[in-house]
C-alpha cells in the first residue's frame, strides 16, 4: 500500500501520503504507548516532594534534582496535558482521518463491485473448491442448490447457457467497512472528549449533613462554579457489612431548590447518582463534619420503648435529657465516640475519626439518684437493651458526617458513549464478519447425471466457510439420493 | 469437599500435565501426549467444579449475590485467568490436532496458579465494597481475563515462532526471545525465594507482597546476597542464550510450522482485542463514570490498558506492511502479553508502591 516516493510529486502529495501511511501509524502507537509510561511513573498532578522521591528511588539522589527539573520543563508532572503528548494525538487522529479517506475509494468499489458469473476453467483456482457428480437430472440439482443457498443467507443470481446453469452470490461484503467504522469510533469518542474539556465542568462539594450550597468547586484550581441552584445534604448514612469496618454502602439524601421552590429529592449512592440541568452529583466519598466544621452542631436520635410498650423518638443534643415514658427514669447523654473500642478490662477509646462504630454513652437515673450507665452502639442491638427491660435504640447522630460529591457536567459523554457503540460495532464487522463469494456450476454430465462444481472464498477466516461448503455439499447429496463423488 | 479442594487438585493436575507435556514433547509417545491431554481436560473440570461451588458458597454466605461470580479479587480472577487459558488451549489442541503447545501453556498456568501459593494472597471469599458492586464492572473483568488469556495463548505461540524461525545466535531476535524467557524464568524463582524465606511473615494482604517483593534476593539488605542474585540472574541468561537451539529442535521435532503459529497468533490476537477493546476499556470506562463520574482520568491503571491496547493494535497495523511480517509482529506480540501482565500486577505491585512514601 505504500506508494512508491517520486520526487516530482507536489509536496501537497507528499503530506498527503506521509499522513496515509501505516508507517506513520505505527510510529505513533509506539511513541503514545512508550510516551504515556513516564505519566504512570510520576504522579500526576501530585506534590512536587513526592515526585522527588520517586526520581531519588529511581535514579539515586545524586541525578534526582536535575532530572525533576528536566520533568518540569517538559511538563511531565501534567504530561496527559502537555503540548507533546497533545501533539502526538493530534499526529494519531490526522493520521487515522488521512489513512481512512485514502483508502476508502478502493474499499467502496470493492464492495458495491458486482459479482460476476466465474469462467468453468477458473473454478480450480480458487482456495475452496469442490466438485462432485451425482446421479439426477438437472432440473432437481438446480433446485436443490437454489434451495440450499437460500438457506445459507446468499441471494444467488443464476445464469442459464445450453443447459449449463451458474448460481453466484456474495454477501458480508459490508464487513469490509468495519476497519473504516473502527477509525470511525475513535474520531468519534476524541470528539466527545473534547466538548468535554471545553464545555465540560469536573468539581466536587464536600456537604456536612443539614448544610447547603448552591456553589461546586472545580478539581484542581479550588475556584467556585456556580451553579444555578442550591444543593442541600438532608441526611447521609453508611452501612457496614457485619462485624467489619468495611463499607456495604453509603448513601445521601439530597434536596434540590430552585428559586426558592424544591425542585428534585433524591437518594444517591454509589452507583447511583442525581441528574440535574446537565450537572450529575456522584456519591464518592465521605467523612466527619469535624474535618470541614469549627464545631459541628449534632442532634441526636433515639427511639425509647418502656417495659409497657410506649414507644417514642426523642431528638436531643450533646449533655441533653430524654424520658423512658411511663417509668420517670430519665437518660442523660454524656459523652460520644465515633469509633468505639474496648480494652480487654472494659475501658473504652476511639480508633477512628470515622463513624465507623458510633456510640453514645447515657446515665439513666430516677429522682436525681442515679440507676445505671453505659454505652450504646449504633451498630449493635444488643446494646441498647437496658438492665431493667427498657430499650433505647441508638438510630443516628445527625449533622456529624459530611457526603462528599463528585460534581460533573459532561455534554460529550453521550458522544463518547456513542463513539463507543460505534466501536464495538466496528470490531465486530472487522474481526468476526467476512467477505464470502460462492460460484456453483451446475452442468449436466451425460443423460441422467449431473456435476456439481463450487467454488469460493472469503477474505477472514476461510476455514469456516470451507467447512459451510462441506455442509452444503452433503446436503445435495442428501436431497437427491445416491450420489457420488468425482 | 469444598471449592478450595477442587482448586488443589486443578493446581496439582496442571502443574503434573506441565511435567507430561514436557515429557511428550521429548519422547513423542502418543500415549504420554494422550495422557497429558487427559490431566488438562480433568484438572479443567475440577477447576470448573471448584469455580461453581466458590460461586455457591459465596451467595450462601450473603457476602454476595448470587448474580455475581466469584471474579472480584486478585485470587479470584488469576484463578478465572486460568480457566480461560486452559479453555482456549483446549480449543486449539482439538482443532489443530497438536499438543506441543501444551508444553507452553500449561506452565503459564501452573505458574500463575504457583504465584497464588508462594504470594500468599488472601484467599477468603471477600464481600464487595459498594464501587465493586456493579454489573458493568462485572462485565469489565470477565471480558478482560478472557483477553488476557487469549492474549497469553498469543504470547506462547508468538514466542515459539521466535524460537523455531532464529538461526544464529547472534541475531537480535535470537538474543530478544533468549532474555524474554530468561527473566520469565528469574522473575518467577526470585519470587518464589521471596515466598520461602518470607513464609511465615506475609500473612494476606497486596501491601505484605509489596513490602517483601524480591527482598530474598534483588533488594536483599544484604550486599553479599544481591550481587549473588544478579550474578546467577546473569547465568541463568547465559544458560539459555547458550542451549535455546535445543528448544528449537525440540519444538520442531512436532509437525508445527512457523505459518501454523503466526496464525494462531493472529487469531487469538483477533479474538483478544476485540473483547479486550470493549471489556477491558469501554466497559471500564463507563464503570469508572457511573461510579466516581470521570469515564477517564489517566490512572496509571487505566493508561497501562491504553499502552497494552496501543501494543496490539501496533501489531494489527504492522501486520499490513511490508518487512514487519515475520520475526517483527510476533516479538511484538510477546511484548504485548509483557504490557498485559503488568497491567494486571505490575501497576498495583510496583507502581503504587512507587507512589507511598513507605519503602518499597
Amino acid at each position: 500500500m505504500e506508494k512508491a516516493k517520486s520526487p516530482e510529486k507536489p509536496l501537497v502529495d507528499r503530506v498527503w501520503d506521509f499522513f496515509a501511511s501505516v508507517k506513520l501509524a505505527i510510529v505513533t502507537f509506539g511513541l503514545i504507548a512508550l510516551t504515556s509510561i513516564i505519566g504512570t511513573v510520576i504522579e500526576q498532578g501530585g506534590e512536587p516532594e513526592k515526585n522527588l522521591e520517586v526520581l531519588r528511588k529511581l535514579f539515586g539522589e545524586a541525578l534526582a534534582p536535575t532530572l525533576y527539573r528536566i520533568s518540569e520543563a517538559l511538563g511531565f508532572m501534567d504530561m496527559y496535558h502537555s503540548w507533546w503528548f497533545i501533539s502526538f494525538l493530534v499526529i494519531f487522529i490526522t493520521n487515522l482521518v488521512i489513512c481512512s479517506l485514502d483508502r476508502l475509494p478502493r474499499i467502496i468499489r470493492l464492495v458495491n463491485e458486482p459479482l460476476n458469473p466465474l469462467p468453468i476453467e477458473r473454478f480450480r483456482a480458487y482456495p475452496i473448491k469442490s466438485e462432485i457428480k451425482v446421479e439426477s437430472s438437472t432440473d432437481g440439482v438446480r433446485n436443490s442448490v437454489r434451495h440450499l443457498l437460500g438457506k445459507m443467507g446468499f441471494k444467488a443470481l443464476e445464469v442459464s447457457e445450453s443447459g449449463n446453469t451458474q448460481f453466484y452470490a456474495q454477501k458480508g461484503a459490508y464487513s469490509r467497512y468495519g476497519v473504516y467504522v473502527t477509525h470511525l469510533s475513535i474520531i468519534v469518542i476524541m470528539l466527545g472528549a473534547v466538548i468535554g474539556i471545553f464545555f465540560g465542568f469536573n468539581g466536587f462539594l464536600n456537604l456536612p449533613e443539614g448544610y447547603y450550597s448552591d456553589v461546586a468547586y472545580e478539581r484542581n484550581t479550588n475556584r467556585a462554579h456556580p451553579l444555578g441552584f442550591t444543593i442541600k445534604c438532608d441526611d447521609f448514612d453508611v452501612e457496614f457489612y457485619e462485624g467489619k469496618d468495611m463499607p456495604k454502602d453509603y448513601r445521601s439524601w439530597l434536596t434540590i431548590t430552585k428559586n426558592g421552590k424544591v425542585v428534585k429529592k433524591q437518594m444517591i449512592e454509589v452507583n447511583v447518582p442525581l441528574k440535574y440541568e446537565g450537572y450529575t452529583f456522584y456519591q464518592s466519598s465521605y467523612g466527619p463534619s469535624a474535618a470541614l466544621l469549627q464545631n459541628p452542631h449534632g442532634i441526636i436520635i433515639l427511639r425509647v420503648t418502656s417495659t409497657t410498650g410506649q414507644t417514642r423518638t426523642v431528638n436531643l443534643e450533646m449533655n441533653g435529657t430524654f424520658e423512658i415514658p411511663g417509668t420517670g427514669i430519665v437518660g442523660k447523654v454524656t459523652d460520644y465516640s465515633p469509633a468505639i473500642a474496648f480494652r480487654n478490662d472494659g475501658s473504652t477509646f476511639t480508633y477512628s475519626q470515622m463513624m465507623n462504630n458510633p456510640a453514645v454513652y447515657v446515665t439513666f437515673s430516677r429522682d436525681g439518684k442515679e440507676l445505671y450507665s453505659g454505652w450504646l452502639l449504633k451498630r449493635y442491638p444488643r446494646t441498647w437493651n437496658l438492665p431493667d427491660g427498657n430499650r433505647v435504640e441508638f438510630i443516628d447522630y445527625w449533622g456529624m458526617q459530611y457526603t462528599g460529591l463528585q460534581v460533573r457536567k459532561d455534554p460529550g459523554v453521550w458522544i463518547v458513549y456513542l463513539g463507543c457503540l460505534v466501536m464495538a460495532v466496528g470490531l465486530y464487522m472487522a474481526f468476526f464478519m467476512s467477505h464470502r463469494k460462492i460460484w456453483v456450476a451446475v452442468t449436466p454430465d451425460g443423460r441422467k447425471a449431473t456435476r456439481v462444481l463450487v467454488a469460493a472464498t472469503a477474505n477472514k477466516n476461510r476455514p469456516s466457510f470451507q467447512k459451510d461448503i462441506e455442509q452444503l455439499i452433503s446436503s445435495i447429496h442428501k436431497e437427491i439420493q445416491g450420489g457420488t463423488h468425482g | 469437599m469444598g471449592s478450595s479442594e477442587f482448586y488443589g487438585i486443578a493446581t496439582i493436575g496442571y502443574i503434573i500435565a506441565m511435567i507430561v507435556y514436557i515429557t511428550y514433547l521429548v519422547s513423542r509417545n502418543e500415549g504420554i501426549g494422550r495422557f497429558a491431554t487427559g490431566i488438562t481436560v480433568l484438572s479443567f473440570g475440577s477447576q470448573t467444579v471448584a469455580f461453581l461451588l466458590r460461586w455457591i458458597e459465596a451467595a450462601q454466605m450473603g457476602a454476595r449475590s448470587f448474580w455475581r461470580p466469584p471474579i472480584s479479587n486478585l485470587y479470584e480472577s488469576i484463578i478465572f485467568f486460568v480457566w480461560c487459558l486452559i479453555l482456549g488451549y483446549l480449543i486449539i489442541e482439538f482443532r489443530y490436532r497438536n499438543r506441543s503447545f501444551g508444553a507452553f501453556i500449561t506452565p503459564i498456568a501452573g505458574l500463575a496458579l504457583a504465584f497464588i501459593e508462594m504470594s500468599g494472597m488472601s484467599k477468603a471469599i471477600e464481600p464487595l465494597v459498594p464501587a465493586l458492586q456493579s454489573n458493568w464492572l462485572l462485565a469489565h473483568v470477565t471480558m478482560s481475563f478472557i483477553s488476557y488469556a487469549a492474549f497469553g495463548l498469543s504470547f506462547a505461540t508468538g514466542l515459539m515462532y521466535l524460537i523455531i524461525r532464529t538461526e544464529s545466535k547472534k541475531e537480535p531476535v535470537y538474543i530478544f526471545w533468549t532474555v524474554t524467557l530468561s527473566v520469565l524464568i528469574i522473575l518467577l524463582a526470585a519470587m518464589g525465594l521471596d515466598y520461602l524465606k518470607f513464609k511465615v511473615a506475609i500473612t494476606s494482604q497486596e501491601q505484605f507482597i509489596r513490602s517483601f517483593l524480591m527482598k530474598a534476593t534483588f533488594a536483599s539488605p544484604s550486599t553479599a546476597v544481591a550481587t549473588a542474585s544478579w550474578i546467577t540472574a546473569l547465568a541463568v541468561m547465559f544458560i539459555v542464550w547458550k542451549y535455546g537451539h535445543v528448544l528449537k529442535r525440540v519444538i520442531l521435532s512436532f509437525n508445527v510450522t512457523a505459518e501454523m503459529l503466526d496464525e494462531i497468533t493472529y487469531k487469538t490476537i483477533a479474538v483478544g482485542f476485540p473483547v479486550f477493546t470493549l471489556g477491558g476499556l469501554i466497559f471500564g470506562a463507563i464503570w469508572a463514570d457511573q461510579a466516581w463520574g470521570v469515564y477517564w482520568s489517566w490512572d496509571p491503571k487505566e493508561t497501562w490498558s491504553l499502552i497494552t491496547w496501543f501494543f496490539y493494535a501496533f501489531y494489527l497495523h504492522a501486520r499490513l506492511m511490508r518487512g514487519w511480517r515475520g520475526n517483527k509482529v510476533a516479538a511484538v506480540a510477546v511484548l504485548g502479553f509483557v504490557a498485559v501482565i503488568f497491567t494486571y500486577l505490575g501497576v498495583n505491585l510496583l507502581l503504587s508502591g512507587l507512589h507511598s512514601y513507605g519503602e518499597l
